[in-house]
């Protein structure tokens, strides 16, 4: 193992005393990527467990996979698609051309490829850019940097739009780890979630970017409006006449934001996180019954002006970002609730939040960003209303 | 005792900085900062208030009844508030018209009756009226600082003169549409006073609580 063997030379400059001594994180930071951590508890409590934050993170990671291979598919497919009538420019085309690929829709390589070039740079932009504030704090704060940062940049790779200049993906990724996470003392004690503070940093920074027909399929000319978009201005009836099916929105072939649109890959996403047990079932309950009931509540009252009323529960759940949102971001166990009946309410709020903004709020047409940042902000709050009826009901017995 | 009045002109603009370590005023530096020119000449109406509030309170001071000061500091900056309202009503209705009601909220802004209740209160006139002063420099140095952010980078001018040139007109600058939002002004505000902290370490509140775990490393 020359690596190890490496790893174990130079570790002695880094450590106290030594030469480097003030760039240890980032030693740490390469170290223990590579090798589990060989750090061990030394007081109590000692918990035995499988699992450490490195695994979550990773795990996390890994559960992104199924939307990652989404994103890259629909992305190219929506664009090769809209490049049949509008023509291909760029340097993206250029290199699509020199291999000889070619744009067809119905070629499932020529699209993951021309997905692949849009996801990659911003996700090359948001690692390296958020990566240098996230070590720069690490050094100055004397604190690791941690796998955390991996699993918020894919997560805010996956949430922004296609088109996004490039300087705004730096600007909205510094904008989470500094004022998202940072400031407030890093990885664990967030009380948003980074990746979600960054995107909504671009959305009121630069709305033009974020929102609007025209930015979801990256090409020129070409305007497609989202699913959640189309419903808001005409009722979700009319997506039938656009010729998107509920299915076609479960799997994700509509246009939108890169990783969010396909409901089948968050889910399996779901699937993954429940097995191994990092995401807590009981705020993906929540999550649901707070939409479905106040979705069923809103058909019931109905609406003659607002189309939005009657969109059922179901339509819900497959445009926008709700079941990207359910699955990674409702999930997070930092920022969301901490005590078992916390996180049902948690959700639940979030879930009746997504809905209030979508349907009554004519400002916002996707409201599960706003939804899940308003459920952060009260995690503690349900937590501590929690917690004080527990010790009621228990100071109760001992009269 | 001239050292002293210069400290007390001095005092309020960084080391006991009205808005960055006491965090008063927070509101209408929230609201007006979205351009200079209307920063500015609230910072201009809020010194002017505060100066002459203190001054005749404290000519006063030992006539005021203890028990209702509080009135009759009311009364007085109510008075100085009015006026300057039908100063810029009748002089500069445009930006009048821009700050709408935060002129007359000046009344409510914390500096001016914590001014006037914790200094003028046991001070001579012409050292009030200093203090006064000092303050509501203080105030406006943080009102200008958010002031130029915003309004730089939000519209990409400055005084209400192109320094940027906005994609709109023509230019290159995408203006950010975060920062002519008010709550744009608290995370400005709220990386001020990190600065201010940084440089001044003495200004570095006490933690109420240690996490000892973390802190053991």
């Amino acid at each position: 193992m020359g690596l190890r063997n490496f790893f174990d030379r130079i570790e002695p400059h880094f450590v106290k005393g030594g030469k480097w001594e003030q760039y240890f994180p980032i030693y740490e930071m390469v170290e223990s990527f590579l090798y589990t951590p060989k750090t061990v508890t030394t007081a109590a409590p000692h918990a035995r467990s499988y699992i450490d934050m490195k695994r979550i993170m990773t795990y996390v990671v890994l559960a992104t996979i199924p939307c990652i291979l989404m994103a890259l598919y629909n992305t190219g497919y929506q664009t090769n698609l809209a490049i049949a009538d509008f023509g291909a420019s760029g340097w993206r085309a250029a290199i699509i051309e020199g291999l000889g690929i070619g744009f067809n829709a119905a070629n499932p390589i020529a699209n993951m490829l021309h997905g692949l070039l849009y996801f990659l740079p911003i996700y090359i932009v948001t690692l390296v850019a958020g990566g240098i504030f996230e070590v720069i704090f690490a050094t100055v704060r004397k604190h690791e940097v941690n796998e955390g940062f991996l699993v918020s940049s894919m997560l805010y790779a996956l949430i922004v739009p296609a088109t996004t200049p490039l300087w705004q993906v730096a600007l909205g990724i510094i904008f989470g780890v500094v004022i998202g996470k940072e400031v407030f003392g890093g990885t664990g004690k967030n009380f948003l979630n980074p990746a979600l503070t960054g995107r909504a940093f671009l959305y009121f920074a630069y709305p033009a970017a974020m929102s609007g027909d025209s930015v979801w399929v990256p090409v020129d000319g070409f305007t497609g409006a989202t699913a959640l978009a189309v419903s808001a201005s005409d009722g979700f009836q009319e997506l039938a006449a656009r010729g998107v099916t509920w299915w076609d929105s479960f799997l994700g072939f509509i246009p939108g934001s890169m990783g969010e649109t396909s409901t089948l890959a968050a889910l399996l996403g779901l699937a993954f996180l429940l097995a191994t047990k990092i995401a807590n079932y009981r705020m993906v309950v929540g999550c649901m019954a707070g939409m479905i009931g106040f979705s069923l509540l809103l058909n019931w009252i109905g609406s003659d002006s607002n189309p939005m009323f009657a969109m059922p529960w179901y339509w819900h759940l497959v445009v926008g970002g709700y079941a990207f949102g359910l699955v990674f971001m409702v999930t997070e166990p930092v920022s969301g609730a901490h005590t078992n009946m916390g996180r049902y309410i948690y959700g639940a709020l979030i879930g009746f939040m997504v809905v209030m903004i979508r349907v009554i709020n004519p400002a916002f047409p996707e409201g599960m960003m706003l939804a899940i940042l308003f459920g952060n902000v009260f995690a503690p709050l349900i937590d501590y209303f929690v917690v004080q009826a527990n010790i009621k009901r228990r100071a109760k017995r001992h009269v | 005792m001239a050292h002293k009045r210069r400290d007390m002109l001095v005092d309020p603009l960084v080391d006991n900085n009205p808005i960055t370590l006491q965090v008063l005023g927070i509101c209408s530096a929230l609201a007006v900062t979205s351009s200079l020119q209307v920063a500015f000449v609230m910072s201009i109406a809020v010194t002017l208030v505060t100066a002459f509030s203190s001054m005749f309170i404290s000519m006063i001071r030992n006539q005021i009844p203890g028990s209702i000061r509080i009135i009759v500091q009311m009364v007085i900056i109510a008075s100085l508030v009015i006026l300057v309202d039908q100063m810029l009503k009748a002089y500069a209705f445009e930006i009048s018209k821009t700050l709408s009601v935060f002129v007359g909220l000046i009344i409510t802004n914390c500096i001016v009756m914590g001014r006037a209740e914790a200094f003028a209160m046991k001070n001579p006139p012409l050292d009030s009226f200093i203090d006064g002063i000092g303050n509501g420099l203080g105030y406006g140095l943080i009102l200008m600082m958010v002031g130029v952010i915003r309004e730089l980078f939000g519209s990409g001018s400055l005084f209400g003169v192109t320094i940027l040139e906005t994609v709109n007109n023509g230019g290159w600058y995408v203006p950010n549409g975060l920062l002519l939002l008010p709550p744009s002004a608290f995370f400005i505000i709220g990386l001020i006073i990190w600065a201010f902290r940084s440089w001044k370490t003495d200004q570095v509140e006490e933690r109420e609580y240690k996490i000892q775990s973390v802190e053991g490393h």
